[in-house]
């Protein structure tokens, strides 16, 4: 494989809360097509450094450079339109809503700003698109189901399909399987796995199950106190004696 | 049975007004969370700019209520450019500034045309009555019912078929949502102000017909219940705001002419309480 300019270009990114700094110093290269993954104790910074990524929290120190462009100053909507899209540790849907709502309120922001603010035209005009979202996101059944009444692999899965069905480019997955039950595991790592290798996305995922990420994870990213400790590919990363040290010695 | 009849339309009509200014409250507070104590001073534009058109524009009734409308929307999009868009971040500044145009408006149309009330030119079509079993009832009332019946139709449609209806609907919801979508909430934080600010100005176009008369506190008057209707029928919820009107309207005209003249409004809040007491969370489960 050659190496491509890189999609995401983290350089010395920080940032601090009332001069506590809770990420580092974080330099990172992310390849077209690659699939990252963060690992690190609680309170590492894991979820801080994604909200620095998708633009939540502006970045104290450094730059951030996606497909070659600086987005250090960029907001959130402009981020998103960019094709940088993300899931959240917590449960984040809109509870009254249809899923098909949901999915075709996310295809219509994908399409771009005209999309959404021409006001006659008509909501279902993404059928298709939504329709084959839900499909393969295993939720065709209950697209007119309450998001609010899901279980909870199925508001992780309803997630997925609002953020897949824009197609983004880079894809912040932020412990997608965090409360799924064990039997909805397998679906879900299975899709993760299908838009990774078969669409060739980009993905970065914030994960605590290594089982699930030694199959998918082209490298590892482990996170301490805000910085990052070692980032390579899964098996040297477990080998490593700072990380066994830093990280499996205190997580256990 | 007569007086019975002739209540219910008369509290009806009533709702129907109340409906006009709190469904755009409705939608305004729960898609931005801004509090507009301005909405009942852009039921009086509406109202002074349909009597204007109507009486020295000499535009005569059916084209003065739109007037009215059209003038009372230009001004709630200016309301919310102005004033409200700088003040996203600060909303207690943006409730103190909508409280200050609230009492800033009455006052220059009072101002300008003076604290009597002046009345309100009646087309012929609409001043005669229709007899409803043996009642009595004035034409105006179920224009005013019409009225409203037809901007809940077409808020219902809106919000369910639109793409912008969508972003509204998430909005309410969850706004931080939407705009981790990419999608530039602000602007259906403005289309959702010209649309409660459309409602509101038709309201007092019509309040004039229904009242007979129009004065500069009208629309301040009515806001304390729309407030009530809000709260009752759920922070952004339009249907729930439809149904809580009916009942504040009947409750307040039948309370209004059973017990002492006063009490009707005394009941409202009664209404208000024990509803909150069984569903805090308002009719339609949202939190008031």
């Amino acid at each position: 494989m050659s190496t491509p300019a890189p999609v995401l270009r983290l350089n010395g990114l920080g940032w601090s809360v009332r001069g506590v700094p809770i990420v580092q110093d974080v330099t990172l290269d992310v390849a077209e097509g690659e699939f990252v993954a963060f690992i690190g104790p609680n309170g590492a910074g894991k979820t801080s450094l994604f909200n620095l990524i998708s633009g939540i929290y502006p970045a104290g120190h450094g730059t951030l450079h996606l497909d070659g462009a600086d987005i250090t100053a960029l907001p959130v909507p402009a981020r998103a339109r960019r094709g940088l899209g993300r899931t959240f540790q917590t449960s984040s849907l809109w509870p009254g809503l249809t899923v098909a709502d949901h999915v075709r309120l996310a295809a219509q922001a994908a399409a771009g700003p005209a999309a959404s603010y021409r006001i006659w035209r008509r909501a279902d005009r993404y059928r298709q698109q939504v329709e084959e979202t839900l499909e393969r996101t295993g939720l065709a059944d209950q697209a007119d189901d309450l998001a609010g009444s899901l279980s909870h692999g199925g508001k992780r899965k309803l997630e997925l399909a609002v953020l897949l069905v824009g197609d983004p480019r880079l894809i912040l997955l932020d412990e997608p399987m965090a409360g799924v039950s064990a039997e909805e595991v397998p679906a879900l790592v299975e899709l993760i796995r299908s838009v990774h290798q078969e669409q060739g996305r980009t993905v970065l995922m914030v994960e605590h199950h290594m089982d699930v990420l030694l199959g998918l994870a082209d490298r590892l990213a482990v996170m301490h106190h805000g910085t990052l400790l070692a980032l390579d590919t899964p098996e040297a990363v477990m080998a490593d004696e700072t990380v066994q040290g830093a990280y499996l010695g205190e997580a256990l | 049975m007569n007086t019975v009849v002739l209540l219910a339309c008369t509290g009806l009509g009533l709702g129907a007004l109340y409906f006009l200014v709190a469904s755009g409250l409705s939608l305004i507070f729960g898609l931005m969370d801004v509090l507009n104590f301005a909405h009942g001073a852009l039921l009086s534009i509406g109202a002074y700019a349909a009597w204007w058109a109507a009486t020295d524009g000499g535009l005569g009734f059916w084209l003065a209520v739109p007037f009215g409308t059209a003038v009372g929307t230009a001004a709630s999009v200016l309301l919310e450019l102005a004033l409200i868009r700088p003040l996203y971040a600060r909303p207690r500044d943006q409730i103190l500034a909508t409280v200050g145009v609230g009492l800033a408006l009455p006052a220059l149309i009072m101002g300008i045309w003076g604290a009597d009330a002046r009345p309100f030119p009646q087309p012929a079509a609409l001043a005669g009555t229709v007899d409803v079993l043996g009642a009595t009832v004035p034409v105006n009332r179920f224009v005013l019912m019409a009225a409203a019946l037809v901007v809940l139709v077409l808020l219902r449609l809106f919000l369910a078929k639109t793409r912008y209806g969508l972003i509204v609907r998430a909005g309410v919801e969850d706004r931080a949502m939407v705009t981790a979508l990419g999608i530039d909430v602000r602007k259906a934080f403005t289309l959702v102000f010209a649309i409660g600010g459309a409602a509101a100005s038709l309201g007092g176009a019509l309040a004039g017909l229904y009242f007979g008369s129009i004065n500069p506190g009208q629309g301040t008057g009515l806001l304390i219940f729309a407030f009530v209707v809000v709260v009752m029928g759920g922070m952004g919820s339009v249907t729930g705001a439809a149904v809580a009107s009916v009942g504040v309207g009947l409750v307040q005209q039948f309370a209004n002419y059973y017990t002492a003249a006063g009490l009707g409004d005394l009941s409202v809040v009664v209404l208000l309480a024990v509803l909150l007491l069984v569903k805090p969370r308002g009719l339609t489960g949202r939190l008031a």
